[in-house]
């Protein structure tokens, strides 16, 4: 009301208009950002071409293969060819979930509880065994690490048979599903330790310290402050630890002993199998240009989708619970 | 009753002696030894009187340590009471987790560095490096053969991808860090999702779009090349993201005030002062890139011979050659894997080391900051004790 009292301030336009903060950019300078844009496009356009272009070769055989694809074993190419990647999807998450099984416990173990200068050697160390290549785990795997998997192996179909997935089956021991989870295991270590690393550490630190001070133990502080600050952190780390698991093709292409077609199989110790990434490197220079490269590039993008929505959904996670930080 | 335990008798101490609260006491030793031998006494008899004898040692093991963990558990709590008893289960965890860790990063260099000894510096020392492989399937002990030729290949391959994709990627870099429009969001979801695709992937792509249409002659050190490409872009992208954001505003904000335009205060001020780490983000893609193997099999060829051209004929390439050599594998070709795969990794290694090092200058502004404070809490010592 008492505004509406005031006179009416008369503002002359020529001289009182608020001046533009910004200058207007010159030529190169727009330029400039045109290049940056120009490059920022590219490496979208780029993703989004390997999407389509992967989609529309696949298309015609998820259209005449339709769910079969999915569901039945039979990768028989040829004139009537016959195309069935179950048994090496669940080979593949068969492998992801052994390595998730045994790397989660490892990489929580390796954040806390070492004091400083030994955890920033072991910190650098880990880091370390990420930069070892894939190969290279593959061939210490296939050589060295499967045979002295053979003692605990025998002894686990032997005495821990109970369990389902360790019941004796057929064939030999050894060159399995689950040496390659353990050897992917240690793979998917590093980053599973460097991502909830970082979530953990955002912890505050007067909630820890006030713990502490409230005669908790280490272990107090971890259980009731850091674990449930960290939580949502912890398990997208755990998700792009199998994002990176399922996609593991190289150490999962040497050490398993690949059957043509495998079935589901739930005698996870005993060698044989397959998993997707293996089935496209050992297939895709028999298959020919034609139905048979189409079939593989659809086995190539359901990994692709599957490791896609995996990881996606945990980097969701991960950088949710940064936010909340 | 759990705080009796962090206090030993003072009557003794100096008080001015501050109380070290993570001493081990000789107590904290015997409860370890012991329980751990008991744990293997208890495990003997039970062995004995169950008839397994001495045969079954790795069973031996396992009951063992799961009766230790058992054994020096109840010893903890009993004596120390609950609190203790759980901070000790984490330790033994941590220990655990940290020496399988550790241990199979120490046992793959071992046996890759003992294996690939013969080939790369042992018998077939200079010959590995200056030699092809061309003579590789003649049966002749005293052939020169090596690894030449894939190093080569290798070589040439990563340079190409990196020349191709640090200046696109800093770039990109740059626009996420500097001036975020809206392609920003779609690119950070891109890198996300290119930087979790399996490489497979990426040679699957390279192989059906550029090997396939030129009826299989498209093997070839450049197709390669696009596959690391594709590989190297996200991780050098995500890295030199991060390190252009430790560039302070405060000088991005002093160059805009002098009357720098946009681009000088982006390629004379920002760009430089993050050169180290930005070096430091290239070389950690040139790393990851070497290491891939599955996209280079799917683009590369393979070729026994020394191809010194990238874009006529197919090529080899360090993990693809090391592939082949494995899939062949008779004893000689044996040593061959082995070397390859050592020479692969010192490669690898050596990059990443290179990395941490130049990395560790660009934290130079951190470590002096560090001791900054360093020097702070020294003053403020000698002010409270004056």
């Amino acid at each position: 009301m008492t505004v509406a009292a005031l006179p009416p301030v008369i503002i002359s336009e020529t001289s009182d208009s608020p001046r533009a903060i910004q200058s207007p950019r010159s030529f190169l300078d727009r330029l400039f950002r045109l290049v940056l844009k120009g490059c920022a496009g590219t490496v979208v356009v780029l993703i989004f071409a390997i999407i389509l272009f992967l989609a529309q070769k696949a298309w015609p055989v998820l259209q005449s293969s339709g769910l079969s694809f999915f569901t039945t074993s039979v990768w028989r190419p040829g004139v009537i060819g016959q195309y069935g990647i179950l048994g090496d999807l669940i080979g593949t998450v068969t492998v992801a979930v052994v390595a998730l099984v045994f790397a989660f416990p490892i990489s929580l173990a390796i954040n806390q509880y070492v004091p400083g200068a030994a955890r920033r050697v072991l910190i650098m160390l880990v880091d370390l065994l990420a930069a070892v290549p894939s190969l290279v785990y593959g061939l210490w795997g296939v050589f060295v690490f499967d045979a002295w998997l053979t003692g605990p192996t025998t002894w686990m179909s032997k005495y821990a048979a109970f369990f389902p997935l360790f019941r004796p089956g057929p064939g030999a021991l050894g060159r399995s599903l689950f040496a390659c989870g353990l050897v992917v295991a240690i793979m998917v270590t590093p980053i599973i330790t460097s991502v909830s690393r970082e979530v953990m550490s955002q912890t505050p630190v007067e909630q820890c310290e006030g713990a502490l001070a409230l005669g908790g133990a280490k272990w107090g502080v971890i259980t009731d402050v850091i674990l449930p600050f960290a939580r949502n952190g912890i398990i997208g780390a755990a998700l792009l630890g199998l994002g990176r698991a399922l996609g593991e093709t190289m150490a999962v292409t040497l050490i398993l002993s690949i059957t043509t077609n495998p079935t589901p199989t739930s005698h996870i110790l005993y060698a044989g199998g397959g998993t997707i990434p293996a089935l496209i490197v050992d297939w895709y220079s028999q298959v020919g240009p034609g139905r048979g490269l189409d079939a593989l590039t659809l086995a190539g993008l359901t990994l692709f989708a599957l490791t896609l929505a995996v990881n996606i959904f945990a980097r969701m996670i991960v950088s949710k619970s940064a936010r909340t930080a | 009753m759990t705080f009796a335990i962090d206090q030993p008798s003072t009557e003794a101490r100096d008080l001015d002696v501050p109380r070290r609260l993570s001493a081990i006491t000789r107590e904290d030793v015997a409860e370890l030894t012991l329980s751990a031998i008991a744990a293997a006494c208890l495990v003997a008899v039970a062995f004995v009187l169950a008839g397994f004898g001495t045969s079954d040692r790795l069973g031996f093991l396992i009951c063992w340590m799961a009766v230790f963990v058992v054994n020096y558990i109840a010893v903890s709590a009993k004596r120390h009471g609950a609190l203790v008893a759980k901070d000790r289960l984490a330790r033994l965890w941590v220990v655990a987790g940290a020496s399988v860790a550790l241990g199979a990063l120490g046992c793959i260099l071992f046996y890759v560095l003992v294996n690939g000894w013969y080939a790369a510096f042992g018998h077939q020392f200079p010959s590995f490096w200056t030699h092809d492989f061309s003579r590789g399937g003649v049966l002749d002990t005293k052939a020169r053969v090596g690894a030449l030729h894939a190093i080569i290949g290798t070589l040439e391959q990563v340079g190409l991808a990196t020349l191709a994709t640090t200046p696109l990627a800093i770039l990109a870099a740059v626009y996420l860090n500097e001036m975020p429009g809206k392609l920003a969001t779609p690119l950070r979801i891109v890198v996300d999702a290119m930087s979790g695709m399996p490489s497979v992937i990426a040679g699957l792509f390279i192989y059906i779009i550029w090997v396939v249409p030129r009826k299989l002659h498209g093997f070839s050190g450049l197709a390669a090349a696009m596959a690391i490409a594709i590989i190297m872009m996200p991780t050098v992208i995500r890295t030199a993201e991060e390190v252009l954001r430790l560039v302070p505003g405060t000088l991005r904000e002093a160059a805009l005030a002098l009357g720098s335009p946009e681009r000088r205060m982006v390629l004379k001020v920002v760009l430089p002062t993050a050169r180290a780490g930005l070096v430091t983000a290239v070389i950690l893609g040139v790393a990851r890139a070497t290491g891939e193997t599955a996209p280079v099999i799917l683009t590369a060829g393979g070729n026994p011979r020394l191809n010194l051209s990238p874009f006529s004929g197919p090529q080899a390439d360090l993990p693809q050659q090391v592939y082949s050599w494995f899939q062949t594998a008779g004893p000689t070709s044996l040593h061959e894997t082995w070397g390859g795969a050592l020479v692969l990794i010192l490669v690898v290694l050596t990059l990443f080391v290179l990395a941490r090092l130049l990395g560790s200058g660009r934290s130079a502004r951190a470590k002096r900051r560090r001791s900054a404070r360093r020097r702070g809490r020294a003053v403020t010592r000698q002010t409270i004790t004056v």
